[in-house]
């Protein structure tokens, strides 16, 4: 045990002390809010940029009074223009575009068919989509009160719907929430996956130091290969929750800082950073602004936090001692491609399975399934578990995690004793499988 | 002090050592010699609990290897190296540790060997900031510090300037004074013949021979005699030699511009002899008993073996 803690103190040391570590862990906090900034501020000039549309209606439906300009598009009806002239203007870019309603049409089924919509550049489709919808309604409209049905009647039998989503546990959730579990997850199950890259890989690349220095007879002639394995991977996943931590402690302080100093609300700059941008927050929706905070805080935050920790470390160990097998198997980096594909396939799998099948449905077969294989499941559980995955599932995913870990590290262990004694030739997967049964 | 018995290893289908057997007395400077791929290195990797031999035993003071004894034996792999980027004293006082060192008593064992070295200012500078003669001595130290009981060197010479290998050679030999034990391990067996009290010849995994150098020397005697005669009449003694004796020119180094021969004496004739009659011939200025090296000793037992199977 003495021996493991010195192996442990000095791979710790040696990968804390790393300029590119102190870096990194410096300096990604203030990328990540710089990012988280820039995309709020782009946001906001997207949406201060006014768009101006020009309306020519020949249609004598009125039409351009449901046109109501807002803040980010002015509607301006040039009917009396004409057509001819108004599309030079758009032409010549003096407005954004020109929606035509032509006359001359046998009923409102063929005017609707015969809209057209003039700009430069091709309009956003959201746009597009609102003006479908407003012109659908009007033609709706016309259409009822054509056949006798008052306009107030019509208003009357409107129903705006907003669907209250509640879970059996008793909490309610908005769409926006919704939207925040997805983020933390994505974030939680990426950060899981960008861990093990970069630290297991630090593992392989410490493991072929000790191979070319040749100082690795020196080190296992005091300890036993399996305490320098298991020394290097708890050492390294040391240093990453370390980074992990500092980052946490960081961003708090930072963001609560900003807040301080600056007057930003500090739960828009959370918000902003982890959910989609589009997603803003009106002063409008207080209600619904409440609710989000309160379903940030019924999230199982705790809970999150000690299953990060455990499907960080689990998962950690189970890649790292395959990239430590694979560094121990060659003599340089640049001969480790092969070996690295089936390494790295799982990964990059589990964060697609994540983004595709969670996000669509969290507790749908697939995703289900990725959360219980251990290859994929330490990324794919934590983008579930936000969204409440049942205990006995975690309990499952997590014993068949430790499973296999513990059978990889066996196995990779052995390769790793025989690999680090093997110099010159590199060896093949069939040479690998040999190693096994020594 | 260490008893090999029965040691075999496997390796896959490959067998890397035969049913070795052989004991090591204590305060023996002893040479495990063969040529490459003979086995040594697998020998010593059980000897350091690197792997584990597949069958027979290996005792150190008769008690069988288990981990406490890593503490008592001091290793200098083939393939040696240190970590570049880390400072000598830490990496010192790491494998000083992983030695079973306490942290004073690494430090002050470590301060006294760089002082003995003059390499005290190097505590702070990183391994490749130094040249490879001044790493060799930081990587005997650190083999050394702990002193061990027993001290294995596989390949000691090799890398080693010719300096640093006298510094080494005279350091090894005053550990041996000191009571240690120690073995060297080489297939250039040449370098360390004049060092070693035993020896083990092992070939294609097999031992072949083993015992004092000394008695070994006197086995494989070869009974050829070098001899040098100043004298006018170099024929003459030819001619006069070649009746008793099988004689042929020899090249070895004189200071003098004589006759050199090389004499073939059959076991019953006495080497006295030779010499009162090459007396009788001509100024004797060199004679000499080859003394059989390593290299004929292994190509003569090799020989030996192969018409004995």
């Amino acid at each position: 045990m003495e021996k493991l803690k010195l192996i442990i103190k000095r791979e710790f040391l040696t990968k804390v002390r790393n300029k590119s570590f102190i870096i990194l862990t410096f300096l990604s906090p203030f990328l990540v809010i710089g990012m988280g900034l820039l995309i709020a501020y782009l946001t906001k000039v997207n949406e201060s940029s006014v768009k101006q549309i020009v309306i020519v209606d020949n249609s004598q439906l009125a039409i351009s009074k449901d046109f109501i300009s807002s803040e980010t598009v002015q509607y301006i009806n040039l009917t009396q223009v004409g057509l001819e002239q108004c599309k030079v203007l758009v032409e010549e870019d003096k407005y954004d575009g020109l929606l035509f309603l032509p006359s001359g049409y046998k009923n409102l089924r063929e005017l609707s068919e015969s809209i057209e919509f003039y700009s430069v550049d091709a309009p956003n489709l959201m746009l597009v989509k609102s003006i479908e919808s407003k012109i659908a309604n009007r033609l709706k409209f016309s259409h009822l009160e054509a056949i006798g049905i008052q306009q107030q009647i019509i208003k009357i039998a409107s129903y705006q719907v907003s669907i209250h989503q509640i879970n059996f546990s008793g909490g309610e959730s908005s769409k926006l929430g919704s939207g925040i579990k997805i983020g933390l997850g994505m974030v939680a199950g990426y950060l899981i996956m960008m861990f093990i890259v970069v630290y297991g890989n630090s593992v392989m690349r410490s493991v072929i130091e000790e191979k070319t220095s040749r100082i690795i007879e020196v080190i296992i002639s005091s300890v036993k290969p399996f305490q320098l394995l298991m020394g290097k991977i708890i050492g390294n996943a040391l240093a990453g929750l370390l980074q992990f931590f500092i980052w946490g402690v960081l961003i708090l302080v930072f963001s609560y800082a900003a807040s301080f100093f600056l007057g930003i609300d500090f739960m828009t700059i959370q918000s902003n950073q982890i959910v989609d941008a589009k997603v803003s927050v009106s002063a409008d929706n207080l209600n619904e602004i409440i609710m989000v905070v309160r379903e940030i805080l019924d999230l199982p935050l705790i809970t999150m936090f000690f299953l990060f920790i455990f499907y960080f470390i689990s998962g950690f160990f189970l890649y790292s001692s395959i990239y430590a097998a694979i560094g121990a198997a060659v003599d340089s980096e640049t001969d480790t491609q092969q070996f690295m594909l089936p390494v790295v396939i799982p990964l990059i799998l589990g964060v697609y399975v994540g983004f595709a099948a969670v996000i669509s449905d969290p507790h749908g077969p697939v995703a289900t399934t990725f959360s219980i294989i251990p290859f994929t499941s330490p990324i794919v559980m934590m983008m579930r578990i936000p969204f409440g995955v049942s205990w006995y599932e975690i309990v499952i995913s997590m014993f068949v995690l430790v499973a296999t870990f513990i059978g990889i590290v066996y196995v990779a262990a052995k390769i790793y004793k025989i690999g680090i004694l093997m110099y010159g030739k590199k060896p093949s997967y069939k040479d690998l499988y040999k190693w096994l049964k020594y | 002090m260490l008893q090999i018995n029965n040691v075999s290893k496997f390796y896959g289908d490959y067998i890397a050592l035969d049913d070795i057997s052989f004991s090591i007395p204590k305060g023996a400077v002893f040479g495990l010699l063969g040529p490459n791929g003979a086995g040594k290195t697998s020998l010593i990797r059980i000897l350091n609990q690197i792997v584990l031999a597949d069958k027979g035993k290996v005792l150190l003071d008769g008690e069988e290897l288990n981990e406490s004894h890593i503490s008592q034996i001091g290793y200098l792999p083939e393939e040696r190296g240190l970590y570049k980027s880390m400072k000598v004293g830490e990496q010192a006082m790491y494998l000083a540790r992983l030695k079973g060192m306490s942290k004073e008593d690494a430090k002050e064992k470590l301060l006294v060997w760089f002082e003995k070295f003059g390499i005290t200012d190097w505590w702070d500078k990183k391994i490749q900031e130094l040249s490879k003669g001044m790493a060799q001595k930081v990587q005997f130290i650190v083999t050394v510090l702990h002193e061990p009981k027993l001290l294995i060197f596989d390949e000691p010479f090799s890398g080693f300037d010719p300096v640093n290998a006298e510094l080494i050679a005279n350091e090894i030999l005053e550990l041996k004074e000191k009571g240690a034990t120690i073995i060297f391990s080489t297939h250039r067996m040449e370098s360390v013949e004049k060092m070693c009290d035993y020896i083990v010849l092992i070939h294609k995994s097999k031992k072949i021979l083993e015992g004092n150098l000394v008695e070994l020397q006197k086995k494989y005697r070869t009974y050829l005699f070098e001899i040098g005669i100043k004298t006018e009449y170099g024929d003459k003694l030819k001619k006069e030699l070649s009746l008793d004796y099988q004689i042929k020119d020899a090249n070895f180094q004189t200071l003098h511009n004589d006759v050199r021969l090389m004499v073939q004496l059959k076991e019953a004739q006495s080497s006295e002899a030779l010499l009162e009659k090459i007396k009788t011939l001509g100024s004797v200025t060199h004679f000499l008993e080859q003394i059989p090296t390593m290299n004929s000793i292994f190509m003569n037992a090799v020989s030996n073996q192969f018409v004995n199977n």
